[in-house]
Parts: structure tokens; sequence; C-alpha cells
């Protein structure tokens, strides 16, 4: 993944919207900061961890986005001041980001914003915004528009969710 | 067969002894096939990928097989009405070659039906409340139990409703799709744990507690597979209304921590190992304090909803004893074995529990053709209240027969080759699908099974008495061979097929794993081996010492004498 900016594959509140952000997927890419001034930036987790003052200072806003290794924990005592975090799915079939998203929503009550990055596919999405995630930046190659239907595969569920924190059995 | 309106009438009242769906349950399943016919769709289209289709395919049952797709089909906790079997029989006459394959987690295969095919074989089982949902895949699979649940005598409590809403809770669970690795869960409330449930990844024992709330046993990282474990208890008892949070608990530290480096150290059993399970508790715990008391929490409500379904069936108030019964056994020798083997005691006089072995000689194990399925769906309907259940040990059960019944029943069994007396003999034995059928497999296990049930005659296996053999085709232990009293394991050597013999296995509440006898075994050499052990049991064995009695007495060393003689020690141990 390199750095760039699309505006046609990021979905958010049941539509597709301008990314304004810029996911840097290695601390190469942060070299010169000045080129990057004025630009609202999410950066990987340990890099964020060591620079985060010098990035901060920088004009524009600063993301942080974890790794499915990485745990939320490790940026519980900042969340109050991050308005987004991305959570990577290296490959589709790694589940972690699923338990980040809950347990950032959960046992750290984030209220931000929770982006799905890396190998976002239509067939995972609606499980993704059950579990906490409220943007979804889709893998290059998908139909953005085909992907936007996935949100209604299925009526109802089982379990709660963040969307629906009532399991049916309560509902029934 | 009998009159049409009486088929109907008992198929009305098997809805008091099963659950029923309501209008989510059927929504969701139409959902579930709208979404997969357009990822079938999607896939034969060239728009997604092998790789992608793969888990999508999986979680809906779907295997690529050596010779064609093979779908797995869910019979939830093993129950299953004479309207599903009738509807399974459909299926295999019209979508298959005209059987299906009963496996080890109570669940039925079709191994030949073709991929474009599949969303129509889902729409047609969801028509009777039936699905192949996450019947294979990185994800929670079927839950299992006790074939005896609701019947069995000295009960703790029916474990199905349980089974129910865990199934509930496990579907589409959205955090848990992928899952390092499958999920297996069983819970046992009967005194003879028949469900194998200390090996499983989670293992659920009900129990009551001294002031008499239900509650269970948690065992955690049970399983077989390359590296067989025996579950550790993780909480002693845990009340009933936090099931749910519990197993959110365990399953979210497994997703998060468990190794997606290897696949075969990706199961719970190792993270369990590797953390300690006094660390591994503590991290639950920890999740638990998060989920405890929420909205998962099980309410009395949902509790009671879920157990009425599995109400009794309007027995009939009988006494205990059956002159029928008493003249046709001293009248009929071939029936007296069958009763003596395939019967097994119920809660309410006058009754049984029937297992109709699918073991029959010259017939892959658990293999059942349309016919002997609608038949059994008619029986059912006949003698046990249109239901049925399927043991994780391939067989079948009819579990509600007066005991009046069982001559006639008996005789209609003999009339579509159904009425093996083996149940629980040597010759009942536990056999994957192989190499035969199987893309995994290292060996055929079919034709050793069948070898072996040639080797002895029906009197040397009621001679030899109980006794447990389960044969896997490769490591993988679909077979589940480690707890056999005798395992046989298929291997590859250089290309060729060879067995590997392990003595001591159990699967019930004292669950052991078999131990290696030594080198492994060429096909043809199997039958020999199996009468050698069996030999030497017979030659040391007290008056009615069962088998694995028997061994954990005598220890390994004579059948392996009896196995290599003194060249033991010259061979390499695979």
């Amino acid at each position: 993944m390199e750095t760039r900016q699309m505006s046609t594959r990021l979905i958010k509140h049941g539509t597709l919207v301008p990314d304004t952000w810029v996911l840097v997927k290695s601390p190469d890419e942060l070299e010169s900061l000045e080129k990057l001034t004025g630009q609202d930036l999410i950066v990987p987790l340990p890099y964020w961890l060591t620079e985060r003052q010098s990035i901060e200072s920088r004009k524009g806003q600063t993301a942080v986005w974890l790794n499915s290794n990485e745990i939320p924990e490790s940026i519980a005592g900042y969340l109050d001041r991050l308005p987004l975090v991305a959570l990577n799915f290296p490959e589709f079939k790694d589940g972690r980001p699923y338990s980040s998203a809950r347990e950032l929503r959960q046992r750290w009550g984030y209220q931000g914003e929770i982006r799905a990055v890396g190998d976002v596919l239509r067939d995972q999405l609606f499980f993704m915004k059950r579990c906490g995630f409220d943007a979804f930046l889709l893998r290059e190659d998908q139909n953005p528009d085909a992907a936007l239907t996935a949100f209604h595969d299925f009526q109802d569920a089982y379990q709660p969710g963040i969307t629906q924190p009532l399991p049916l059995f309560r509902r029934r | 067969m009998m009159p049409r309106s009486k088929l109907i009438s008992q198929t009305e009242s098997k809805q008091k002894i099963m659950y029923r769906y309501d209008q989510y349950d059927h929504q969701m399943l139409a959902d579930r096939i709208a979404q997969f016919r357009d990822q079938t769709r999607r896939f034969l289209e060239g728009q997604l990928s092998d790789a992608e289709f793969l888990p999508l395919r999986l979680q809906n049952g779907l295997y690529v097989q050596r010779l064609a797709p093979m779908l797995r089909v869910a019979i939830p906790y093993g129950m299953l009405s004479s309207v599903q079997m009738r509807k399974l029989a459909f299926i295999a006459d019209h979508f298959d070659k005209g059987y299906g394959h009963l496996t080890t987690r109570q669940n039925i295969q079709f191994n030949w039906p073709a991929l474009a095919d599949v969303p129509d074989i889902l729409a047609h089982l969801a028509d009777v409340e039936m699905h192949a949902i996450q019947t294979s895949g990185n994800c929670i699979r079927n839950t299992t139990t006790d074939q005896f649940a609701g019947v069995a005598v000295d009960e703790v409590e029916d474990a199905r409703a349980y089974c129910e809403i865990i199934r509930q809770w496990s579907t589409f669970h959205p955090e848990f799709a992928f899952l390092p690795r499958k999920f297996k869960i069983a819970v046992c409330g009967t005194r003879q744990d028949q469900a194998a449930t200390q090996v499983h990844d989670i293992g659920l024992y009900l129990l009551k507690n001294e002031h008499n709330q239900i509650g269970f046993r948690v065992l955690v990282g049970g399983g077989l597979g390359r590296t067989p474990v025996i579950g550790s208890e993780i909480k002693a008892f845990l009340p009933q209304e936090h099931l749910l949070t519990y197993l959110d608990a365990i399953l979210r530290v497994y997703n998060r921590e468990g190794r997606r480096d290897n696949k075969y150290k990706a199961r719970i059993k190792i993270l369990v190992k590797e953390t300690g399970v006094s660390d591994f508790r503590d991290k639950v715990e920890r999740e638990w304090m998060l989920l405890k008391d929420g909205p998962l929490t099980l309410t009395s409500t949902e509790v009671e909803r879920c157990r009425a379904f599995f109400h009794d069936p309007q027995y009939k108030s009988i006494p205990s004893h059956s002159n029928e019964l008493e003249t046709a056994l001293n009248t009929d020798v071939l029936f007296s074995a069958w009763y003596e083997q395939n019967i097994s005691e119920h809660k309410k006089p006058g009754h049984a529990i029937v297992t109709v072995c699918v073991k029959k000689t010259g017939f892959a194990p658990g293999d059942l053709d349309s016919d002997q399925m609608r038949f059994i769906a008619d029986l059912s309907d006949r003698y046990s209240f249109g239901e049925m259940r399927i043991t994780h040990t391939q067989n079948l059960v009819l579990a509600d027969v007066e005991k009046s019944q069982l001559y006639n029943l008996w005789k209609d069994l003999k009339t579509r080759d159904l009425e093996a007396d083996n149940l629980g003999l040597l010759s009942d034995m536990i056999c994957c699908p192989g190499g035969d059928f199987c893309s995994l497999a290292n060996a055929k296990s079919i034709p050793v099974a069948e070898a072996i049930q040639r080797r002895f005659s029906a009197s040397q296996l009621r001679e030899i008495g109980q006794l447990s053999l389960n044969i896997s085709g490769c490591m993988n232990a679909c077979g589940h061979h480690h707890v056999g009293n005798i395992g046989i394991l298929g291997v590859d050597k250089k290309g060729e097929e060879y067995f590997q013999i392990s003595l001591g296995g159990s699967a019930d509440h004292n669950t052991a794993l078999g131990k290696i006898v030594g080198p492994s075994f060429s096909q043809e050499e199997v039958p020999d081996v199996i009468e050698k052990i069996v030999t030497v049991y017979q030659q040391h064995k007290a008056s009615g010492e069962s088998f694995l009695h028997t061994y954990n007495r005598l220890g390994m060393e004579p059948f392996k004498e009896a196995l290599y003689g003194n060249k033991a020690d010259e061979h390499q141990t695979d």
C-alpha cells in the first residue's frame, strides 16, 4: 500500500464520500514532513508512539492505524485526541481487527471514526459494521456500488453488536 | 406405509419436541441463501477469486474434494425430524448419487453436488429449517451433544436448549467469522458422556450446584488432530445466565491471541498450552468482566423459551414390563442379540432408546442411501414421534420407542439391511471417508474398516464385547482415532499407505488418549494386527473385564510383544 489519496473507495454513513486523509503505510514516506503540512495523516502505530509530538505540532490532523497484531490498549490513553483510528486487514482472513474494533468501542468507549483499511472486501462489510467500524476504505479492485448493498445482506442478527446493542432474544 | 393423515398429525406433534423456527430464524436463512447465491454467481463470473470465495463457501459447508464438491449439512446437536430426513433423501436423489454420509460432528455430507446447484440445495434445506452454515471454515462449528439428551436415565439436565442457544449466538457472529482455526463446542448433560466433550475446543458439562441452580463446568483447549489434548477446566461452575458472555470472552481471547502463523498450531489448545491454563483463565476473566451482566446475559424468558421446545413427547403411561417383548426375546435369538446390543434404558417406564447401527459389513461406515433415509423417517413416524438423532459415532437413534413395539421395529429394520446388531462392538467403528473421497487423507480408511469387519464373526464380536475402534485416514483425526480403545491412523510412508495403531483411548467422562504401540503396518497386515490385539485381551481379561480396563491393568508390553515379538526395539517408531 503506497501513500495515496483516493476519493471513490471510501464508504461512510452508507454512502461513498471523498477521502480527506492520507494513509501513511511506512514511516519512510514521512521523511519530509514539510511537504505534508496541512494534510490530514493516518500514521503507523510505532511511528506515532515515538514521534507523536513532532507530527502533532504540524498543521493538519493526525490519526493512527493499527495493524492486526497491534492492540487497542496501546493507544487507550490517547483516544480522546484521536479523531480517527484505522484498523488494517493485512488479509481479509485475518479476523483480529473485528475484536480490536469491538474493544475500542466497548472497553475504551471510543466515539471517533473506526476505519477499515487494507484487504477490505464487499463480503465482510456487514460483519465489520456490526463490530463498530463506521468507515470502510475498499480495496482498489472492489466495485464501490456493489459494496454499498452489502450492508443490507441480512435484515437482523442474533448477537448484540455496536449497531444494535440488544441480542435478538431480548427483542423477539 | 401408514396413511398420509396419520403422518401429518404425527409431524405436527413433533413441534413440541424440537426447536421450531420463527420469522426471524426463517429470515436469517433466506438472507443467507440470497447472499450465497450472489457470491456463487460472482465466483462463477470470475469476480471473486478462488482465495476470496474459499472461506465464503466453506462457511456454507462447501468443500472442493478429490472428485467433486462436498456439501456438509448441519444437523444441529444431531436432532432430525422425519420431514427433514425425507428432505435429505430428496437432496441425495436430485443433487447427489442417492446417498449421504453421517459424520462425527452429527452432520451429514453429500459427496457429489455441483457447485452451481448449491444455492438451490440450501433453499431446499431452508424449507425444512435446515442449513449448512458454519459446517466448515475457521469459525464456530455445529454444536454437538449426547444423542440421548432428554431421554437418558439420570440426566443432569437436557443439553439441547443450551445447544440451540449456542447455535443462535454462534450463527453469523460478526466478531468470530475469521478465527485462527475451526472451533468446536460440545454440551453434555448426561451422566455417561457420549459426546466426546473433553476433546472439544470448549466442552460444557451441565451441573446443578447446592442451590439447585443450573450451570456449566467449562473445559477449554481439548481437541484431536495432530496434537491431541484433553480440555482443561477453567471454570468449575458457570451459572447458566452467563453462558454466552463467557463464551464471547473465551472466543475474543482466542481470536486476538491464537496463532495465525502456522495452521497446525492455530487451534485454541495450543494457545492454552503456550499461555498456561491459569494465565489463560485470567485473560478470559478480564474480558468477561467487561461483558458480564451486559445485554448478552441470558434472560430467564429466553432460557424458558428454548427449553419449551424440548418438552417430552406425549408418552403413554405404560408398565415397564412388556409381555410382547418378553415373548419375542425368548423365541427369536437374532432379535434377542440385537436387543442386547442396540437398546438402551429410557427414562420413562415401558420405553426404550434404539440405536440403529449404520455399520453393516460391506457398507461404508456412516453411509445411508436415500431409500434408507426415507425408510427411517417412516419408522420414526411410526415408532418414535417423528424424530431421530445422529450420533457422533455415525449411527442413528430412535429415542422414544415403546418396548412392546421393539420386535416390530426390528423386523422392519431387517427389510432394509438396518438390523446390524454390533452397536458398541469392535465392528461398530468410527471411520472417516478417507482417501476414497477426501483430498487431505494419506490413506483409504473404508477398505481397512471393511477388512476388519470381515475378519470377525458375529459371535466372536459378542464374545469380545464393548470395544471402540476408530479409524482416521490422516492426522486431522476426523475418525477420532486418538480416543478409540484401538485407534488406527493412516500415514504416508514414501508414497505407500501405512497404518499406525494406538491403544487405550477413550472418549467418555474419563477421556484418555491412546498410545502408539509401535511401527506402522501395511493395509494387508491390519486385520491380523487387530486379531492379535484382541487375542491378548481375551487371554488376560478377568471375567467381565472390558478391553480398556484390561489394557490399563496390563500396560502396553504384552500387546507389543504379540505384535512385534522381540523385534520391536529394532524398528524406528514413526
